[in-house]
């Protein structure tokens, strides 16, 4: 765990200055944003950042001589630089997406494409067909299952998932009877969207590298809340999105380790990736561009480079300590109302500032309009992971998360209205 | 009455908690609908009297939140006795007033105890969770009429 301090009440009241729409107010309330796993606010550095390069620098990157042109292109390639030390690794192991989703559809495809006979000879040591094995687990978010599901369909691999046991941790024993010489690849996920647990990577990395699979990971739930170091963690490829980061929508990463990279076919084709084209056939450019056909998301990745710096001048070791605080305020609290059963509680250390939560009685819909109307929004639904729902037991759930900006009054008011639910809704007295 | 409180009338918990018309005929035509948002579903039968033409019952199947169950419940009981073109005008016209955001009540006169699902029509997130069980309807019906 991190050594770090947490931020202090008044350092997290400046901070929420930062962000606009913390200051308004939700059906008479002030609005308490408890999504943030969904989607995180914005600063106004960020919302500025995008602007400012419409108003100030538009123009198309990477070809063009004219000083607009140059200016942008510089802008991009630095936005991609920011990312990189965020991460800890090299430029040219960034690729920008437009979400996370298409990160891990990039990989499913280009492993596809390796599969079908496409990349050549580098390619080859990609391939999958019939008598591989995917393996993934069954906590995963819909963006990193469906992807594997398909490139099995489309190669005759087989797709298999490590089980969840029933206080929501992964059966680590099961994990390494079923990783094995045919695993050619695990996809997983860094933190699950739905417990909040930290997943034992070092636990199972290992077990894929003995056996010398590809290991993708789902870092969209670590990436805003503690350091995210993929060559530290040993993990071929990672994916997170922006939004979830504090920055805009549309634009997502891929960080690929470059050996890696550079041998996988492409997946979308068009303009900009390539170094020759005939008309039977086209050579693409190394990594990162071979990824990023057509225009890309300029204001979307010079948005996502300013709240990378926006959470590098907080320090994510700090915004991980007081996350973690409000996360253990958050499970005691749940813990105290009757009624209530948390998701995956397994080990309350080892979990970001999440909670999920079934109310006995209460369909997590009614709940949250109920939170609603105090101002507090939440997550309800399946939140995209219905195979660990009905593994769970439950169809859908109550998701409370936290932010850098969350106040511990906000966790405070979540749990107040969640214990007035069962009584509001005549199944508690 | 706050916009909560016209949400969450006593009618619609106490249908939500008790409901009406629950059950299927294993074998009989039904059609399911589901929110894929939210995972709510309904699998929803229309029982027909042959001799009057009209709706001699309803019966249903589901799991959700309490406006989708009450819903069903509610139309459980109001549609019985319909012809199949009125049963249509019915669902069209409840599903104009629960998407009019609040401007058009549904008339008591006219939906019985269904409307006071016209507080749903302040919040656009749960129009589908209302409507779950009248789309199944009206999907019977499209294919009865052909």
């Amino acid at each position: 765990m991190t050594t770090s301090e947490p931020l202090t009440p008044v350092e997290v009241d400046s901070l929420r200055a930062d962000f606009p729409i913390l200051h308004r107010k939700v059906n008479g309330h002030p609005l308490a944003y408890l999504d943030s796993a969904a989607t995180a606010q914005k600063p106004a550095a960020v919302i500025d950042a995008e602007s400012a390069f419409y108003r100030e620098s538009n123009a198309a990157v990477h070809r063009g001589a004219h000083t607009l042109a140059a200016e942008a292109t510089e802008l991009y390639e630095d936005a991609r630089g920011t990312i990189a030390r965020f991460l800890a690794v090299d430029d040219d192991e960034i690729v920008f997406t437009s979400h996370a989703t298409e990160g891990l559809n990039l990989v499913a495809y280009a492993l596809g494409n390796a599969s079908a006979g496409r990349g050549g000879e580098a390619a080859r040591a990609y391939t999958l067909g019939p008598g591989d094995e995917i393996v993934s687990t069954e906590l995963e978010h819909h963006a990193n299952l469906i992807p594997w599901q398909e490139l099995a369909a489309r190669t005759g691999a087989t797709l298999r998932h490590i089980p969840v046991r029933d206080d929501g941790s992964l059966d680590l024993e099961a994990a390494a009877g079923m990783i094995g010489p045919r695993t050619r690849l695990l996809a997983l996920t860094h933190v699950s969207n739905v417990t909040g647990a930290i997943t034992p990577l070092d636990r199972l990395v290992p077990l894929a590298r003995a056996v010398g699979a590809l290991v993708v990971l789902d870092a969209c739930q670590s990436a805003p809340h503690l350091p995210l170091r993929p060559r530290e963690l040993d993990v071929d490829l990672a994916v997170f999105s922006g939004h979830k980061l504090y920055g805009p929508t549309g634009i997502g990463v891929l960080y690929g380790r470059r050996e890696v990279l550079n041998a996988l076919p492409p997946f979308l084709f068009g303009g900009s990736a390539i170094t020759s084209v005939t008309l039977e056939r086209a050579e693409y450019l190394p990594a990162p561009q071979r990824f990023e056909p057509g225009t890309p998301r300029l204001a979307q990745a010079i948005g996502l480079a300013e709240a990378v710096r926006y959470v590098e001048g907080i320090g994510l070791e700090r915004i991980a300590a007081t996350e973690h605080a409000l996360g253990a305020r958050l499970l005691a609290g749940l813990a105290g109302i009757p009624g209530l059963r948390v998701l995956g509680a397994a080990d309350p250390t080892a979990r970001a500032a999440l909670a999920s939560v079934d109310v006995a009685g209460v369909h997590a819909h009614d709940a949250g309009q109920f939170l609603d109307d105090r101002g507090i929004a939440v997550r309800v639904g399946h939140h995209c992971a219905q195979p660990l729902h009905r593994r769970l037991g439950v169809t859908a759930s109550l998701r409370v998360s936290a932010g850098l900006y969350t106040t511990a009054d906000e966790v405070d008011r979540a749990l107040d209205a969640l214990s007035g639910v069962r009584a509001y809704f005549g199944v508690a007295s | 009455m706050s916009s909560l409180e016209q949400l969450y009338q006593q009618i619609i918990l106490d249908h939500a908690k008790s409901p009406h018309g629950r059950g299927l005929v294993a074998g009989e035509e039904s059609s399911h609908q589901r929110n894929p948002v939210c995972g709510d579903e309904i699998t929803l039968a229309l029982r027909w009297d042959a001799a009057t033409g009209s709706v001699a019952g309803v019966g249903w199947e589901g799991a959700g939140c309490s406006i989708s169950q009450a819903s069903a419940s509610l139309f459980s009981d109001e549609a019985p006795g319909k012809s199949s073109e009125e049963l249509q005008a019915f669902i069209e016209e409840f599903r104009e007033a629960l998407r009019s955001r609040g401007a058009i009540e549904l008339d008591e006169e006219r939906f019985g105890d269904a409307a006071a699902l016209s507080g749903v029509s302040k919040y656009v997130a749960r129009v589908k969770c209302a409507m779950l069980a009248w789309v199944a309807a009206e999907d019977l019906l499209t294919r009865r009429d052909g």
